[in-house]
């Protein structure tokens, strides 16, 4: 009885083995990446210093793809006839061709082929991309009438991880990777940026010269691409229209010209749109400085930025949802929008992604927060940030120990008689690593060594590297098992504040690991920062954010990363005008609402109930409105009583009551 | 033990009610697919908007945490007084009370070649299995029957690529529920679709095949023969009641029930798409075979089963669709000829595919129904202008709190208001937007 609909593969949506595999390979993926950065701080080594250092990056980043391969892998999809253009027709072909053509030249002055002529090769790469994507276009849309024709998405094989899907995103990834830690192997591809660097900024190109008018191209000729699909909705065309002029005017125009015509101002001045903790440069020491040296127009940029953060975007976010900012705004969103549109359905609608979801956005949310506190300390004091967490000498060490025992075993005892027995085997295995650990640090603890300066007073120098690194382990292995034990009871509250508590401390102890056994429980803020940029700022918002959009999806960053994103989204939830309303009852269940969320928020889910979506990761890209074939949905800000009232249906005596 | 037959929207729902208010056993048995999955996404599925994947609300652990156990096997009859099915490998099952759900089946009129291979229905994932099969690098394909599932058919067929000839029996399209004016504006629309070629006024005769029993082709009752490859066969569906053959469940076209969703005999329901009221509900037909009732009917049920007995009381009518690029809904009544008492005032749009078509009471103005198309509409302000008697004019004058079109779409509240004030020489003023929820707690 058992039927596999031919063309869309499996049934049955439960991970098996091969997904699994795939999990803990993107898991190792990563975990390379930090490595790097751990040996990068440790050894106070550049990253080009450090011994196989390419390797590291292209390894681990080709971990992730292949992780993410084996997760995504459906035989249906990744075939080689699935490569197929059956159903393009001719004008597609055509601008397709020309498209081809247009990038070849561009691939070429990558491989470094062009070396002379860049005038006329840049103009004729960009050229001929933007006129075939303008004919791709219109080949796709023209022929039909106004209005959602998604036809395909789920057959062709850029759009559906197919071949070429797959190719797309291993050439984007290079790209990043390129630009980010290999900028010297784009020579000739900068090069070719040349002419257009001279006009604009009257210097040759650098690397993200590059990387914006690439940016920027894409913006304007996908954004078209995306204005005349959605031609039949205003909302639609407005908000890309506004994508397309900030991304041109604020990102673009008024930073290179601002380059051309005066000094110097410091990085800040690039992006007036760009807002902490978005724009988490914002803070750095020499921005601030550029600031302060730049008399009025430094004061006002460093004054626009707070009012940006703190006042601006809370107060936006309030009257319509932040999408004024992630729609219509913000460059990043920008992007995702218009070159990343034909991948918003990769996103995965699972319950467990939204999970993840929460707790990955929350923790770059802290780990921001943690950088800012460490870029902005040493500014105001005057001394480098340190956070010591474990000051206390050796007699100070006893008594904490002692009032920790006794506490935890009031604690265990209480456990005991109360009858929880799991509850009290996670406490005594807690207890038991706590107390090796802290035996363990007592025992290596050396008096000889001298202390250093205030701040480090008390700090336990003397253990060495590998006894931390282990009883990190331990504890981080019996904590998580403790967790895993208070998810399955289902308390979810007790182990959210569990879970942020061990995993600062986790982070708290990793960062004193990776600082060496001289300060080791202490952390420097420069670390931080550097980590941050490089962990989150370019692998993450860059690589996996961009360069996987063929592979997970366009808003990979902007839901699971974005700091900015989980700052609004917090008063999106919970001080907000903004919701989409379900109308009544009309919703059929038929999921197109749920597909096309680029956010993988399962919209559907709340439609079939009735309830209106209050969602703090909601983009407001107004989509899941647009495809949704019986007019459920709509965006709207209004009264915030009543947000969260759904129109269940209750079959009464009357009739249907709708409120 | 409560069994279901039938994973449809019906059968799920109210195994998802019976589960919020009771710790019983629970088993849905389908034939068709382990999992629930939306039927009215299908031709998505064939249009490559979706996966078959996206068509199931709800994933592999919803169910297992619910604990509601899912059976896939089919069920051959039911023998209720030992409170027993028999499914078809010969295997059985008790049950305590049974909830029927089996759904419908397209309707076939006894044609010549109707069973042929390329001559499908459109109701199953089976049906579609098939049609993605019968369709593959075809050239030409006959849809008989101009309803909703029909025009889907039709959409989904364009997309390959495929020319279709669309029969439609009456001089309209889908002429037996829209008023004329309606009809005419999708008739419009559809003239726009390149490949796409209506038949009004035409009925099938016989399917023609060849020596393999495969369909070549179809010829009409007034003798016209068309080549294809493929013959959609979506002329309505009937309430598929095959499961109770046999048995002491009375049916008629469906199986009967009262208010109570109860059938004839003890602990069996029927609910959805396979049930046939005794006494239909005033103003309502005895079959309804939508997705909302199947729900509603699910929700009931779901009390009743659990020891507070409800009647079914689905209140004022409304629906939805989309022909093409055309978006419709409707509140309330509106029938496709006239009443003698009533009044109706229709707007469409010059170039547009923009219509609102009003119904009320000539005699005391209160608003019947509307149907609008191009245009959304709010469900529950309507829903609560026709709780209260609104009139016409109350309707017209705020039709803007009922607009439910995303922002900044074009509004034609008071080009609508301005032409009916001329029609019925009336001064009807527009009213600005309120925020809904006020009107509603009026
Ligand atoms: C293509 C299409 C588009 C539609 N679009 C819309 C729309 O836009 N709006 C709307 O309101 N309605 C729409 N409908 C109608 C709507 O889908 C149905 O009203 C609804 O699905 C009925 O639900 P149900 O639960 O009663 O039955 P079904 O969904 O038909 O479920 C019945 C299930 O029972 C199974 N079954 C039957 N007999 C047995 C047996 N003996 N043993 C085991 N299993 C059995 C069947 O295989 C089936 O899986 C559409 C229908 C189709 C086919
Ligand atoms: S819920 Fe709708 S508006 Fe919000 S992000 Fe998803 S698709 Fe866009
Ligand atoms: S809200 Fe619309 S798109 Fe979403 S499931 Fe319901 S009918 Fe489909």
């Amino acid at each position: 009885m058992k039927s596999n609909y031919s063309i869309v593969g499996e049934e049955s949506q439960k991970l098996s083995v091969f997904k699994k595999i795939g999990i803990l390979i993107f898991i190792l993926g990563l975990t390379g990446l930090i490595e790097l950065i751990r040996i990068s701080i440790i050894d106070k080594m550049k990253f080009e210093d450090i011994e196989h250092y390419e390797w590291y990056i292209f390894g681990s980043f080709g971990l992730q793809l292949l992780g993410t391969f084996l997760f995504t892998y459906d035989r249906h999809h990744f075939s080689i006839k699935s490569a197929y253009l059956k159903y393009s027709n001719k004008i597609q072909k055509i601008g397709l061709a020309i498209s081809t053509l247009g990038f070849g030249v561009f691939s070429l002055a990558w491989a470094g082929l062009i070396t002379s002529n860049h005038t006329l090769f840049l103009w004729l790469s960009m050229g001929l991309m933007g006129i075939g994507t303008m004919t791709y276009t219109y080949g796709s849309y023209a022929g039909h009438l106004k209005g959602i024709k998604n036809n395909y998405v789920m057959f062709n094989s850029l759009t559906s991880r197919g071949i070429l899907g797959w190719i797309a995103g291993i050439v984007l990834t290079l790209f990043y990777i390129q630009i980010y830690w290999f900028p010297e192997s784009l020579e000739s591809l900068i090069r070719l940026f040349d002419p257009l660097a001279y006009l604009f900024t009257g210097a040759a190109a650098g690397q993200w010269f590059v990387y914006g008018t690439v940016y920027t191209f894409l913006i304007f000729f996908l954004g078209i691409k995306f204005i005349y699909k959605y031609r039949h909705n205003r909302y639609q065309i407005i908000r890309t229209i506004s994508v397309i002029f900030f991304q041109i005017v604020f990102a673009y125009a008024i930073p290179h010209i601002l380059e051309a015509f005066n000094d110097y101002q410091g990085y800040f001045a690039k992006d007036l749109k760009n807002i902490w903790p978005l724009n988490y440069g914002f803070v750095e020491s020499y921005q601030l400085d550029a600031m302060q040296n730049n008399g009025v127009s430094g004061t006002f940029y460093f004054v626009w930025g707070l009012v940006l953060f703190l006042i601006i975007t809370p107060f936006l976010t309030y009257l319509v949802g932040k999408r004024w900012y992630c729609s219509w705004v913000c460059g990043c969103g920008g992007l995702a929008e218009t070159a990343g549109d034909s991948f918003r359905h990769l996103s995965s609608k699972k319950e467990s992604s939204w999970k993840i979801e929460r707790w990955v956005i929350h923790l770059v949310m802290v780990f921001v927060l943690v950088m800012t506190v460490g870029a902005l300390w040493p500014y105001f004091s005057g001394k480098e940030f340190e956070l010591g967490f474990m000051t206390i000498d050796q007699k100070g060490f006893f008594y904490t120990f002692a009032t920790l025992l006794s506490l935890s075993g009031i604690g265990l005892g209480i456990l005991f008689f109360k009858r929880k027995h799991n509850m009290l085997l996670i406490g005594a295995l807690l207890l038991f690593a706590l107390l090796g650990f802290l035996t363990w640090a007592y025992l290596s603890f050396d008096p000889k060594i001298k202390v250093k300066d205030q701040v480090n007073m008390y700090t336990l120098k003397a253990m060495t590297k590998s006894s931390v690194f282990y009883s990190y382990m331990v504890l981080i292995l019996v904590v998580s098992g403790g967790l895993f034990f208070f998810w399955r009871r289902k308390k979810k509250v007790l182990l959210l504040i569990a879970a942020i508590a061990v995993l600062v401390l986790a982070g708290l102890l990793t960062w004193s690991f990776i600082e060496g056994a001289e300060e080791v429980f202490s952390f420097k803020s420069k670390s931080i920062k550097k980590s941050y940029g490089f962990l989150i700022g370019a692998a993450f918002a860059g690589v996996i954010g961009v360069g996987f959009y063929p592979l997970l999806g366009n808003r990979v960053w902007c839901r699971f990363g974005c700091p900015m994103a989980g700052y609004m989204g917090l008063f999106q939830r919970f001080k907000s005008r903004f919701r989409i309303t379900t109308n009544g009852a009309q919703c059929i269940s038929c999921g197109n609402c749920s597909t096309y969320c680029e956010q993988g928020i399962d919209v559907r889910a709340y439609a079939q109930k009735g309830e209106n979506i209050v969602r703090a990761s909601c983009v407001g890209c107004g989509v899941c409105s647009a495809v949704c074939p019986r007019g459920v949905l709509k965006l709207e800000n209004g009264p915030e009583e009543g947000r969260f009232d759904s129109n269940p249906l209750i079959v009464t005596k009357d009739g249907v009551k709708l409120n | 033990m409560i069994v279901i037959i039938g994973n449809g929207i019906s059968g799920v729902t109210a195994a998802r009610n019976i589960r919020k208010k009771s710790d019983d056993a629970i088993t849905i048995i389908s034939s068709e697919s382990k999992y629930f999955f939306s039927r009215t996404a299908l031709m998505y599925v064939y249009m490559g908007h979706m996966t078959f994947e996206h068509t199931q609300p709800y994933e592999p652990h919803f169910w297992e945490k619910n604990r509601i156990e899912l059976l896939q096997n089919h069920v051959e009859s039911i023998e209720s007084n030992k409170k027993e099915l028999r499914f078809s490998d010969g295997s059985k099952m008790k049950y305590d009370s049974l909830i029927i759900a089996t759904g419908s089946k397209p309707n076939k009129f006894g044609w010549k070649g109707q069973d042929s291979k390329r001559v499908h229905g459109m109701y199953s994932k089976q049906d579609l299995e098939n049609i993605e099969k019968s369709t593959k690098g075809i050239a030409s394909a006959v849809i008989v029957g101009g309803g909703l599932i029909g025009i889907e058919l039709a959409e989904m067929l364009l997309t390959r690529n495929i020319e279709v000839h669309f029969l439609v029996r009456d001089n309209g399209f889908w002429s037996e529920v829209l008023p004329s004016q309606d009809s005419q504006l999708i008739m419009d629309h559809l003239e726009k679709h390149h490949g796409l070629r209506m038949y009004y006024e035409t009925e099938l005769d016989e399917v023609v095949t060849n020596e393999n029993d495969e369909a070549i082709g179809v010829i009409t009752k007034a003798g016209r023969k068309i080549e294809c490859q493929f013959v959609g066969l979506t002329a309505g569906v009937s309430p598929n009641i095959a499961v109770i053959e046999g048995s002491s469940i009375e049916s008629n076209r469906g199986i009967l029930v009262d208010r109570f969703l109860r059938t004839s005999e003890a602990d069996i329901y029927a609910i959805g798409d396979c049930a046939e009221f005794r006494e239909p509900l005033p103003g309502r037909r005895p079959i309804e075979q939508v997705w909302y009732t199947g729900k509603f009917m699910g929700e009931v049920v779901s009390e009743t089963i659990t020891g507070s007995p409800r009647q079914y009381n689905p209140g004022h009518w409304f629906n939805s669709a989309k022909f093409f690029e055309i978006e419709y809904q409707t509140y309330g009544d509106v029938r496709a000829i006239l009443a003698e008492d009533e009044e109706e005032f229709v707007y469409r749009h010059a170039t547009e595919d923009v219509l609102l078509h009003f119904v009320f009471e000539k005699e005391s103005h209160k608003f019947i129904g509307i149907n609008n198309f191009g245009i959304r509409m709010r469900h529950p302000v309507f829903n609560d202008w026709l709780l209260n008697n609104a009139t016409i004019e109350e309707v017209l004058s705020n039709l803007k709190s009922a607009n439910f079109d995303p922002e900044f779409y074009t509004k034609y509240e008071s080009e609508v208001v301005a032409e009916f004030n001329q029609k019925f020489g009336a001064s009807v003023a527009v009213n600005a937007p309120k925020w809904w929820q006020k009107i509603i707690s009026h």
